[in-house]
């Protein structure tokens, strides 16, 4: 994956003695609590702050860590990295709510001791039971952990730049009790490539766990020419809130999952000023294109290899995901269908306010003219109602869908991950197999000096099929609990919008009942 | 102004006239009219169909002995029927308007009920033996081929339009005609997006519909977590449905109040419209006698002044009575609009009201499931 390439895995706390300098960055003039030794971000720990000393032209964002220290709280997203092997998970370990538990929080982690009881491999089930310690319930349970403040708030677009070089500036405000950050509110400008930089930084770290990354909001060349070149009419500003919404709801997702919220990438994001361009983000850049043409692979792979499940409940979760996905896409149609007819509603109920207010001016009877034209004024005020309540419409049942259509596709590729995972097992599995036959024919062919080779081989592989084993164990186990929280999420984001529906509607509706109130003196005024 | 023939007046009393009933054959509709007699409790039902109608409003038309009759503005007839065919759809659109869109052809039998109450009730009208017999006998008109009238139904040859715009003599009238003009083109206009508007809120119904149906599809009763996520997609569905349920009272709201006066207004309109052409080409016809009797030769002079008389008192006639009606058309019409204006109110305030209530009664229920 393309992301954080070339990255130097951030020095563990033996480092702390190495000097940094003291941030200098100004948060949000409103804030005056900034304190310089910065202790309180971790726990306990000391740390020295970020220092924004990075050349901004560099495509890798990290090219600074010479002073970015993390803490002695072990995070398996510090040492994290997309180039290296998963050996890094042998030492750290796993946290993935924000809850501090402590034994049962660490009884699901595969830690070096744990694999020590599996010795032989067995090829081709996924799934360890002695490992599997943990019911469905337990794991349910855990994620109800301690309820933090944290509120995001994406405002303000602001056209920066003119002409195809143009780009909309977002607003970034985070109000927060959480101690991991510097200050309880501070607000930073993010444009939307940023947005796209630091799913790339999230994806490229954390779906090789098998947790769910929040996609981000889409790009569209189309909405954006409109806006670059400066048209002024209701589309592009209709695009500008449809895509300001939309990153404020993905910043929401990404803060509400425990483990992403505990990412430096997440917090520099929200805290720092001043962000490098993420230009690996553009369609034609070459990590753009990489990216395309693994995606491909990909999905050729998915198409080739089928994997053996033997964890039923996985099995049977993939395949409702996959269902979901198609139901849900139906469902988004049929909501875009519902709006698209609003807006046809609120246009002829214009036209049709116009014809009754031209009725009015020409009629002679006064009383009937006066009516007249108040019934135009009652079906002028009802077109604005219904172009409210097709926007309630977009952006609290089709953006809900849209963004869950597209989450559903994070939860396969999740799915997809572990496969790989699984693959990577396989294969070696299949070397370690390879590398014993060659023994076995090099001590019939009696080579002793070959022997050694052979047998040091062996013991390579053997160890890296363990450790495949335990990866595998540790995905399908994350993978599982990101599942039960996305479900536990998804049934109370829909049941929030729901509610927030009806509240419009019913909104809508007494708006609509004054108007009658109002219109009826009038009709019956006619003499 | 009443008629100077002692004809029989009509036996049943006008406000009683009812379409109670319609059947379908087919192509055929037949209508079943209820009238209640006058000296009598006894009732009255007869069946028409839809060239009985035709044959009435052509009898009217060709009255003998009416003086003044083209002074008469004629209740509109509504247009004919085509049987109900869902690819017809814009077609009948386009014939019948707003009676095309009602379900049941319920705004089609109240526009007829309409007419025949119209006629029943004008002074002149009323006493037209045809009505009675129409609405009495048994034994339907049939296809009794009326005498064509004096006059048919306005064509739109270049000539007409040519008389129309024909300036008047009178101020009162002309004045008449350019208003009339005007709001008949509005009204028509008004008429054709009211439409637009009704179709739209149908379309929303008919989206919700699916919506709603859609929703009902995720339902999955696999494990806990997917039983919570269908009971909010049920949940949600109802809530759709409500929205649809609403779009339909909405829209036939529209249809049986507003729609339906609008139509009447537009097709009043026009036969207003009509009987101000029938004046002037009449004052055409004095115009252009008076001219021919100017330029007569003396042998035919008095033989044309004779003719130029006739046609004047035809014409004066004509005038009078046309301008009684004009005056009733205009207290009636505004009567008709704001009856129709205050009922197209309370229907849809109770329409709101109601919904208003429901959507309250969902969001309660809402609050309660999900406050855990």
């Amino acid at each position: 994956m393309s992301g954080s390439c070339g990255r130097n895995p951030p020095p563990f706390p033996e480092n702390e003695d190495q000097e940094a300098e003291l941030d200098t960055r100004v948060l949000d003039s409103d804030d005056d609590e900034y304190d310089d030794e910065g202790e309180d971000i971790f726990t306990g720990a000391r740390s020295k702050p970020i220092t924004p000393t990075s050349a901004p032209d560099e495509g890798d964002i990290f090219s600074e860590e010479g002073s970015y220290i993390r803490t002695d709280v072990h995070h398996a997203t510090n040492g994290l990295h997309s180039d290296e092997e998963l050996d890094l998970f042998t030492e750290a370990t796993v946290e993935l709510t924000l809850t501090n538990t402590t034994s049962q929080g660490r009884r699901e982690i595969i830690g070096p001791t744990a694999s020590a009881c599996n010795t032989t491999p067995v090829p081709n089930s996924i799934l360890k039971p002695s490992i599997v310690t943990k019911t469905m319930e337990e794991l349910e349970e855990e994620e109800s952990g301690d309820h933090f403040e944290l509120n995001i708030a994406v405002t303000n677009p602001e056209k920066i730049g003119d002409g195809m070089n143009a780009y909309m500036s977002y607003k970034v405000s985070t109000q927060t009790t959480l101690p991991i950050f510097l200050n309880k509110t501070f607000t930073v400008r993010r444009r939307f490539s940023d947005f796209l930089g630091l799913y790339e930084k999230m994806s490229a770290k954390h779906s090789l766990l098998g947790c769910i990354i929040p996609p981000p909001p889409q790009k569209s060349v189309v909405g954006m020419t409109k806006v670059k070149v400066g048209k002024e009419d209701s589309s592009s500003a209709e695009f500008v809130e449809k895509r300001r919404a939309a990153l404020e709801r993905y910043l929401q997702r990404v803060v509400a999952h425990p483990s992403l919220l505990q990412d430096p990438d997440v917090r520099e994001f929200l805290e720092r000023d001043e962000l490098p361009r993420a230009v690996n983000t553009q369609t034609l850049s070459g990590p753009g294109l990489l990216k395309m043409i693994n995606r491909a692979s990909d999905a050729v792979n998915k198409m080739t290899i089928k994997m053996n499940e033997s964890d039923n409940w996985l099995e049977s979760k993939l395949q409702e995901v996959e269902n979901e996905e198609q139901l849900l896409r139906r469902l988004h149609a049929a909501v875009d269908s519902l709006v698209n007819h609003r807006k046809e509603l609120c246009s002829n109920t214009a036209v049709f306010s116009k014809s009754v207010a031209m009725l009015g001016s020409v009629e002679e009877n006064s009383a009937l003219s006066r009516a007249l034209s108040q019934l135009a004024e009652v079906e002028d005020k009802m077109e604005q109602l219904h172009q409210q309540q097709a926007f309630s419409d977009f952006f609290i049942l089709a953006e809900l869908l849209a963004d869950y259509v597209r989450l559903l596709g994070a939860v396969r590729c999740c799915f997809e991950q572990r496969m790989k995972v699984w693959q990577r097992l396989q294969e070696a599995q299949s070397t370690l197999q390879k590398k014993r036959e060659a023994e076995a024919k090099l001590l019939w062919a009696n080579k002793p000096e070959k022997l050694q080779q052979a047998k040091d081989d062996i013991n390579e592989w053997e160890s890296k099929v363990s450790q495949y084993e335990r990866d595998l164990e540790r995905v399908t186990c994350t993978v599982r609990k990101e599942v039960l929280r996305f479900e536990k999420e998804k049934a109370r984001d829909f049941k929030q919008h729901i509610v927030k529906y009806l509240e419009s509607l019913l909104h809508t509706q007494h708006r609509l009942v004054k108007c009658w109130e109002a219109f009826l003196p009038e009709a019956k005024a006619i003499a | 102004m009443e008629g100077s023939s002692a004809e029989s007046a009509l036996s049943v009393s006008a406000d009683s006239i009812r379409i109670t009933d319609l059947t379908q054959d087919g192509d055929v509709l037949t209508f079943a009219i209820t009238s209640q007699k006058l000296n009598s409790s006894a009732g009255v039902c007869v069946f028409r169909a839809y060239e009985d109608f035709e044959w009435l409003q052509q009898s009217l038309f060709s009255q003998e002995n009416v003086p003044g009759l083209q002074g008469i503005i004629f209740p509109p007839l509504p247009p004919k029927a085509l049987p109900l065919q869902s690819n017809m759809q814009t077609k009948a659109l386009k014939q019948l308007g707003f009676l095309a869109l009602g379900q049941d052809w319920q705004g089609y039998c109240k526009a007829l009920e309409f007419y025949l109450q119209q006629v029943a009730t004008h002074p002149t009208l009323f006493k037209c033996k045809a009505l009675d017999s129409f609405l009495i006998n048994s034994e339907s008109p049939g296809k009794q081929r009326g005498r064509k009238g004096i006059f048919n139904r306005l064509s739109q040859a270049v000539e007409e339009m040519r008389k129309e715009s024909h300036k008047d003599v009178d101020n009162f009238f002309q004045n008449e005609r350019n208003k009339n003009t005007n709001i008949a083109a509005l009204s028509k206009v008004a008429t054709e997006k009211l439409i637009d508007v009704v179709m739209t809120e149908q379309k929303l119904a008919l989206a919700c519909g699916h919506f709603s149906t859609s929703l009902h599809l995720c339902v999955n009763q696999d494990d806990a977590a997917a039983v919570a996520f269908s009971k909010v997609c049920l949940k949600l569905s109802d809530i759709i449905e409500a929205v649809k349920q609403n779009f339909e009272k909405v829209a036939s709201n529209n249809l049986t109040t507003l729609g339906l006066g609008l139509d009447l207004e537009s097709r009043y309109q026009e036969a207003e419209k009509e009987m101000l052409f029938r004046r002037t080409c009449k004052l055409i016809e004095l115009e252009t006698v008076k001219k021919s009797t100017e330029k007569a030769k003396a042998n035919k002079r008095e033989v044309m002044e004779e003719f130029q008389k006739a046609v004047e008192k035809e014409f004066s006639l004509i005038s009078s009575v046309a301008k009684e009606e004009i005056e009733r058309f205009h207290s009636s019409r505004v009567n008709v609009l704001k009856n129709v204006l205050i009922g197209w109110c309370e229907q849809q305030l109770n329409t709101a009201k109601e919904c208003a209530e429901l959507y309250s009664q969902h969001l309660e229920a809402c609050r309660n499931m999900y406050s855990e």
